[in-house]
């Protein structure tokens, strides 16, 4: 006999593992054991099998690694006796899952099993069955568990049942199958068959809508005579729990009622006598009393509508409610929360009482109470609700904080009267969880400050208050310095005092100590430091007696480790030592950001946000306003004797725009249009700044860079925060007529015409795509791509998605729109842009993804494209 | 539809799992470590469900363990409370006064009767005789078996002498 195969017994081993006074010294003898279970395994020892199975399993919920052991249970399962058996299917259950390639093995032995003349091993085997099967073996297996719904002990009757959901669940084609065996269940009086059975109907009518029918029609009645015999059972102690008769049994029941009833009146109406008996009769001092009431509830919620029974029902649940168990508070909260949808006023009723539930000592009822409060909010009960959570934000938990703060910003977002309650709130809820508000809600705020014209001397003032008190919340931090820089000087003149106000004195100095604080703060990010010193350029201009002061702060930045920041300063720098004249203009105020395009963009409608473009990383919302102007003298600069390299020119002038390199900018072709948009530009040169207009690097900077539609994007961009907004209002005619030259040429030069594609189509949605093409850039085609609908039905939240082999680069616009109107009355156009790295030799692939829903349900449509034009 | 149950110690140590979803060794693991510690943490006013990563857990504490099973958000929570119950009262009745020691010495047999009250994560058995009658008569088929083979090792011992 092996030296190593001890036979230590598992009483022992436990023991041993027990007494060990450290982590090592049980790992020693995990171990040992290990090695022993190994060798005996290698020998193939008969006797030990069985023991060593056991000790693995232990070894196992300890955590160690057993995969030797997995083989092993496979022999225990063939061998013939019980006992082997028994601890061999038991370890198939612990040691491995149904991903394991090892369980495939098993199939042929469960199959000998399940047709055993011992019905304990046929348990055995179902019972494995049940709980790791994976859809093989389901498929395999299912004729076998189908014939043992019909087994005559009712012990093997009741494990077919569950097994049957299971492999339902695993194959659910072969749902049909089980349809008849499963009602036949429901007939029957042993509780563990009945109760399979009802679980077994209920998953099959999710399933299918063939059994949901089937089992509606025939079956409604005797379920409910089934629920009126139980709840009116006298006591019989094999099933009693706290006074009643099997309470699993009626919620399971209540359960498949509730699938039955769901649409459909019929069947609704013949079960409200019994709900209505079971939610009034039902004793609610103990747990079981409470689970019955609870699932009764959402019964009743979920049939069709019956006043009555609602009433009750939201009755049980204000009781639930007010009840000192936190259990029972958390269910009623839960369920409330389904019940807003049926009766929204019967749960307004209980508001105070949830908003003392957000400020509960427990974790999970808070969160469930803020849900409902979440749901609740409507334009009358804003402000006294809001007012609760900002006050309970202060004191809130840290860990809390995050979900807290979020949704108080989506409902001040939603619900807000008017602009400087808006403004107020999200104030205060910067100075509490700044560090928990993510940058579409500040993004949001700026654009709401910089279209409230009327209040940006109050706004102002109200964060330099702020930021004294709260200057560790970064997002406040960054909408101070933002609104500084913007609006300082009415900071410093109390320009726009409303009445509310209590009036404060502030020099220039304080102001710019603020913004000084925020770029020297350790804790400031990249984007923080890089929007204060925006705000130091724009102050330097408004601020004169500073501008000493300021430049100071610049000058060290010059040498910040950050290129991004050092890049910024050393521009900055030269912005205020050389070009004194055109400060001014160019920082002025920015333009009022555009509030719809952007509260557009934040509802996701806009498809672009999904295209290739991507956010850039540092996005400043400072810019500079009136871009005409400073282009022209931009043009000045990058001649001048600037430490950046002129053949970057264009780069340069993106980034003293303070937009970050904008993805749109690579995708410019080189040199095309540029023959004409050279003229024009000179022409417009010699308007702008007559001195240096010779320099013909000038010239080739501006032909590469300004003179396609690419470089007029960043332009657009200006606001970063509409990517979809044509800039046309601040423009001015320099845009204008880079407009021009960008999208004369293809309609002159194009000589290629290529013919439209139906790209897709589908019975219920058709696509086409034109192709254009810009003269001297082949590889890039313009699709624009027109999509109709061909059925009845509009078709909302539409977003269109495409993807390309590596060898293509795909750009998409954002689209004309969301909604697409039934039968043809109106489409939606989007532009692709694709270029073809293997022009000439590859032809254009594409496969795309259309989601849309119709009457609120998502559809979604997917096709691949290979019919285009052979010369794309 | 129940995705696992764990039986945890105070401190932490695993008694008993059983996994009725597909998790692999590795998330099982996982799951045991970040649920250990949630559960553990909390006070002992506080409810006794958790959510936990769109599921929920119910878990119930008797004595130096932990009970804990995990469901489906929309699933009844007071009636998991009620089979955590109907286990440890199963238990209870065939341990006699079940403590963490019998769990641990003859972790199997709490196995084997899980098995007979939860199947594929479902409610299989709600009485508790049955249960244990099912339970006695495989303990049963054991016995007799273990007796045959020392019966025949018996009288191969004899007619070797």
């Amino acid at each position: 006999m092996n030296p190593f195969s001890s036979g230590t017994r598992l009483r022992d081993m436990i023991r041993a593992i027990r007494a060990c006074k450290t982590a090592a010294e049980e790992r020693g003898v995990v171990r040992k054991e290990c090695a022993a279970i190994r060798a005996s395994i290698n020998e193939n020892d008969q006797d030990y099998r069985h023991r060593n199975m056991a000790k693995l399993m232990f070894i196992h919920m300890l955590g160690y690694p057993t995969h030797f052991g997995q083989m092993e249970c496979l022999k225990l399962i063939a061998s013939p006796g019980f006992p082997e058996k028994r601890i061999g299917y038991l370890g198939l259950m612990l040691l491995l899952d149904e991903r394991q390639e090892v369980l495939m093995l098993v199939t042929n032995s469960l199959k000998q099993d399940l047709n055993h003349t011992n019905q304990y091993i046929v348990g055995l085997a179902l019972c494995a069955l049940g709980n790791i099967c994976s859809a093989e073996m389901a498929s395999d297996l299912a004729p076998e568990v189908e014939r043992l719904l019909q087994f005559r002990d009712p012990n093997i009757r009741k494990k077919a049942a569950l097994c049957s959901i299971r492999i339902i669940r695993k194959v659910p084609d072969l749902a049909d199958n089980f349809i008849n065996p499963a009602t036949s269940l429901l007939r029957e009086k042993h509780h563990g068959v009945l109760i399979t059975g009802v679980q077994l109907c209920t998953d099959l009518c999710k399933t299918s809508t063939e059994a949901l029918e089937h089992i509606r029609k025939k079956c409604t009645d005797g379920l409910v005579r089934t629920l009126k015999d139980l709840a009116n059972s006298p006591y019989s102690p094999e099933y009693d729990i706290a006074g009643i008769t099997d309470p699993f049994l009626h919620i399971r029941l209540l359960k498949l009622l509730r699938v039955l009833g769901e649409g459909d009146v019929d069947a609704s109406d013949s079960m409200n006598d019994i709900l209505a008996q079971v939610a009034t009769k039902t004793e609610s001092n103990k747990v079981a009393g409470n689970a019955i009431l609870y699932e009764c509830v959402q019964t009743i919620m979920s049939i069709e509508d019956n006043g009555g029974l609602r009433v009750l029902a939201i009755n049980i649940l204000g009781r639930f409610l007010s009840n000192r168990d936190n259990n029972i508070r958390y269910v009623a909260l839960n369920m409330l929360m389904k019940a807003v949808t049926a009766d929204a006023q019967a749960v307004q009723r209980h508001r105070v009482t949830i908003l003392e539930c957000v400020k509960d000592l427990d974790a999970s009822i808070r969160k469930r109470a803020l849900e409902l409060v979440y749901v609740l909010v409507n334009e009358t009960n804003v402000k006294p609700l809001v007012k609760e959570l900002v006050d309970y934000l202060e004191v809130s938990d840290l860990d809390f904080r995050g979900d807290l703060t979020t949704k108080i910003c989506s409902i001040v977002a939603k619900f807000s009267p008017d602009k400087i309650w808006y403004i107020d709130q999200m104030l205060k809820v910067l100075s509490e969880a700044g560090n928990f508000v993510n940058d579409e809600v500040w993004y949001a705020l700026i654009v709401v400050i910089s279209n409230a014209s009327d209040l940006h001397g109050y706004t102002v003032r109200a964060l330099y208050r702020a930021f004294q008190t709260s200057a560790e919340q970064e997002t406040l931090v960054r909408v101070t310095v933002w609104c500084i820089g913007e609006y300082g000087d009415m900071l410093v003149n109390n320009v726009g005092m409303l009445d509310v106000e209590d009036p404060i004195t502030v020099t220039e100095s304080d102001t710019v100590d603020v913004v000084e604080i925020a770029i020297k703060r350790h804790a400031s990010d990249l984007t923080t430091k890089a929007m204060a010193l925006v705000a130091l350029l724009k102050l330097s201009s408004r601020f004169p007696s500073c501008s000493k002061r300021i430049e100071e702060i610049i000058v060290q930045l010059k040498g910040n480790l950050e290129l991004e920041l050092q890049q910024r300063a050393i521009e900055f720098n030269s912005v205020i030592a050389k070009h004194q004249n055109i400060r001014s203009t160019l920082v002025e105020r920015m333009p009022v950001l555009d509030e719809a395009t952007f509260i557009g963009r934040r509802a996701g409608s806009l498809p672009g946000a999904t295209s290739t473009a991507t956010a850039p990383s540092v996005n400043l919302p400072n810019g500079v306003a009136k871009p005409a102007a400073p282009l022209v003298d931009l043009l000045d600069l990058s001649s001048d004797d600037v430490p950046v390299p002129s053949s970057s020119g264009g780069d340069f002038l993106h980034d003293l725009l303070g937009v970050d390199l904008s993805p749109a900018l690579q995708q410019s072709g080189t040199g095309q249009g540029s023959k004409s948009g050279t003229d024009v530009l000179l022409d417009l040169l010699s308007i702008g700044s007559p001195s240096t207009q010779g320099n013909s690097s000038a010239v080739d900077i501006l032909s590469s860079n300004i003179s396609n539609k690419a470089s007029v994007s960043p332009l657009d961009d200006l606001s970063p925060l509409s990517l979809s907004s044509r800039a046309t209002s601040n423009a001015g005619p320099m845009m204008d007529l880079l407009d021009g030259i960008s999208s004369t040429p293809p309609a002159e030069n194009n000589g290629s015409v290529y013919p439209s594609i139906t790209a897709f189509e589908s019975s219920s949605l058709r696509l086409t795509f034109n192709f254009t093409k810009q003269p001297g850039n082949p590889q890039t085609t313009a699709i624009q791509a027109t999509f109709m609908n061909l059925s009845s039905n509009t078709y909302t939240d539409f977003v269109f998605q495409a993807a390309v082999p590596k060898f293509l680069q795909l750009h998409l616009d954002p689209a004309s729109g969301n909604t697409l109107p039934a039968a043809g009355n109106g489409s939606i156009t989007q532009t692709l842009r694709v270029t073809n790295s293997q022009h000439g030799k590859k032809s254009l692939v594409m496969r795309i993804r259309i989601a849309y829903k119709v009457n609120g349900k998502d559809t979604l449509e997917e096709g691949q494209i290979s019919n285009f034009p052979r010369d794309l | 539809m129940i995705h696992f149950v764990l039986l945890i110690s105070r401190q932490g140590k695993v008694r008993l799992t059983k996994w009725y979803s597909p998790y692999s060794q590795k998330e099982r693991s996982k799951v045991l470590r970040e649920l250990s510690g949630l559960v553990i943490s909390r006070g002992p006013k506080l409810c006794n469900f958790v959510e936990w990563r769109g599921l929920k857990v119910v878990y119930k504490r008797y004595a130096s363990l932990y009970f804990c099973i995990c469901n489906d958000q929309e699933d009844n929570e007071l009636e998991t409370l009620s089979i955590i119950h109907h286990y440890v009262e199963t238990l209870d009745r065939y341990f006699g006064s079940v403590c963490e020691l019998d769990l641990i010495f003859n972790f199997h047999k709490a196995y084997f009767i899980l098995d007979e009250v939860l199947l594929a994560g479902m409610m299989q058995e709600t009485s508790k005789r049955t249960t244990l009658r099912l339970i006695a008569a495989q303990e049963e088929l054991v016995e007799a078996a273990k007796e045959e083979a020392s019966s025949l090792s018996n009288i191969i011992a004899q007619a070797t002498k």
